[in-house]
């Protein structure tokens, strides 16, 4: 579904992706996990198109998307819930909602939408009519991932979503993304906390210094010697 | 001092400040967007006023076309500045917006000396529009009664629009986030074309109403309500719309019972309006109903 082909990317004077290989499939969850500065949001915020490729390409659906402006990258229907949440903390959660689906014109889908984020997201509905800045950061958290189904999404890209919640937030986050994935939506997932990720996900990379170090399924990696030493603390 | 003088001279207050207002809701929608300070939105307004009277005096339009089709072409001249002078420094340091803005503003004037001479220009006035009347025991020209309530009426449009629409969403979406907005699918430049279009569009109509009071036009009109209106936007707080109305009704109310209690100083009529911006600058940065800047 969608498919990097050796990308490399410079971003602020560093070549910070090295040729990068790497393929999602419909309907799974792929993780993307390494250390910090190890690249993982460069590439992302590459297939956004938010940052320009130097060389390599983006093929998502057949046709490459390496370059193109982010508006029209997240029309076609790949969507980023980025890194630090990013909710408009001046609008209420309801109009956050409603920004997710921006440029959707089938209003009735949308309505359904809106209908299955609330129930996915409880607390999103009880709070709907509030300034999204008043919420806690696992609150803020659950707007983002809910303002990016928003879009109806053909692939979902997470950015560090366990990022700075509480332990409980965090499976609470992962159990969410799951359903998510249940539902029909293809994941890719950035994350520093290796464990958790590996373990809902179908298949795996792990990122070293902007080049690929290892791959496998989510089982595979966390059984191997070098996941396990650097990246789930094991002694 | 008895009370009709004073109501008389709190009525022209307002009537000068709603223009101030009017033309200060532009500045503010761009500066709340793009933080620029659009040194060209005085500017703007004069070329406004140019094309309302090339309307009637050159195309021989009835006096509401001329105005209305001016108002559009200027929305039109607005979105033209954006791309050709803004859109390229986007992602510069914003001090070269800045200067840009600058630069932009010297060309509109001097373009304007070049096309329209600067000989100063008689404007239109329909008729109807210069009966004075008399409400308890204050005169007031009926220009300045409507110019009012379009003035309310264009300000009620551009809140509705703000806070109701999706383009309106989309704006205030930029104003805390522009990458983020761009990830939620929006075309940004195209709603800061927009952005510049209605307040371009306010200028416009404040040109007119202005031109109408006076009622000439030359191309440098626009220098200093332009500069009022900036004192009035960040007496407002800058960013915010209705705080950009209520700062340029303060300045006009200000601005006239100086120089009605004061007619010696008349001539600091213009001073005041900076005294009022450096303490603003000084005391509360943020203006009347700004909030904290997030940078």
């Amino acid at each position: 579904m969608l498919r990097v082909n050796d990308l490399h990317v410079h971003y602020g004077g560093i070549h910070a992706v090295r040729g990068i290989t790497l393929n999602v499939s419909e309907e799974k969850i792929v993780t993307l996990i390494g250390a910090n500065g190890a690249g993982k949001s460069t590439l992302l915020r590459t297939i956004c198109g938010l940052v320009r490729p130097t060389s390599g390409e983006i093929r998502f659906l057949g046709h490459d998307i390496a370059g193109m402006a982010p508006h029209l990258v997240a029309r076609d229907g790949i969507v980023m819930a980025p890194e630090g949440r990013k909710v408009f903390v001046n609008l209420s959660v309801y109009e956050n909602l409603l920004m997710g689906a921006y440029s959707r014109v089938d209003h009735r889908e949308v309505r359904g939408d809106l209908d299955r984020v609330y129930s996915i997201f409880p607390r999103l509905r009880e709070r709907a009519r509030q300034p999204a800045g008043t919420l806690s950061g696992g609150e803020q958290q659950m707007l983002a991932v809910g303002r990016a189904l928003m879009a109806a999404p053909k692939i979902l890209l997470l950015d560090e979503p366990s990022l700075g919640l509480a332990p409980m937030l965090i499976s609470e986050v992962f159990r969410v993304i799951r359903e998510i994935n249940n539902q029909g939506t293809t994941i890719l997932l950035i994350e520093q906390n290796a464990m958790a990720a590996l373990s809902i996900a179908d298949y795996g990379y792990v990122l070293e210094t902007g080049v690929l170090a290892l791959s496998g399924t989510g089982q595979d990696l966390l059984c191997d010697d070098r996941v396990r030493k650097t990246y789930l603390g094991e002694l | 001092m008895d009370f009709s003088f004073l109501a008389q001279q709190v009525i022209n207050g307002i009537s000068l400040g709603g223009l101030y207002g009017l033309i200060a809701v532009g500045y503010t929608l761009v500066y709340g967007i793009l933080r620029l300070i659009n040194f060209a939105h005085g500017d703007i307004m004069m070329i406004g006023c140019y094309f309302a009277f090339y309307g009637i005096f050159m195309f021989s339009l009835p006096w509401w076309a001329s105005f209305l089709l001016a108002v559009i072409l200027t929305a039109a001249a607005g979105i033209l500045i954006d791309i050709g002078a803004y859109r390229p420094v986007r992602n510069a340091p914003r001090i070269s917006a800045l200067i840009t803005a600058i630069g932009v503003s010297f060309l509109l004037e001097n373009l304007g000396l070049v096309l329209f001479s600067g000989r100063p220009k008689a404007f239109y006035r329909p008729e109807f529009l210069s009966e004075i009347r008399e409400i308890a025991g204050v005169r007031i020209l009926d220009l300045n009664i409507w110019s009012f309530v379009l003035t309310l009426v264009l300000l009620g449009v551009i809140l509705f629009i703000i806070h109701d629409t999706r383009t309106g969403r989309a704006m205030r979406c930029i104003a805390y986030d522009m990458e983020t907005t761009k990830l939620m699918g929006v075309d940004v430049n195209r709603i800061i074309a927009l952005t510049f279009a209605i307040g371009s569009a306010a200028a416009a109509a404040g040109g007119i109403m202005w031109a109408m009071r006076y009622p000439q036009i030359n191309p440098l009109m626009g220098i200093i309500p332009g500069l009022k209106a900036f004192v009035a936007a960040v007496l407002g707080g800058i960013g915010n719309v209705t705080g950009a109305m209520l700062g340029g009704l303060l300045l006009g109310i200000i601005e006239i019972l100086l120089v009605a209690l004061r007619p010696d100083m008349a001539g600091y009529r213009d001073a005041i309006a900076f005294a009022i911006l450096i303490l603003i600058l000084l005391f509360r940065p943020t203006g009347l109903m700004g909030q904290k800047l997030p940078d």
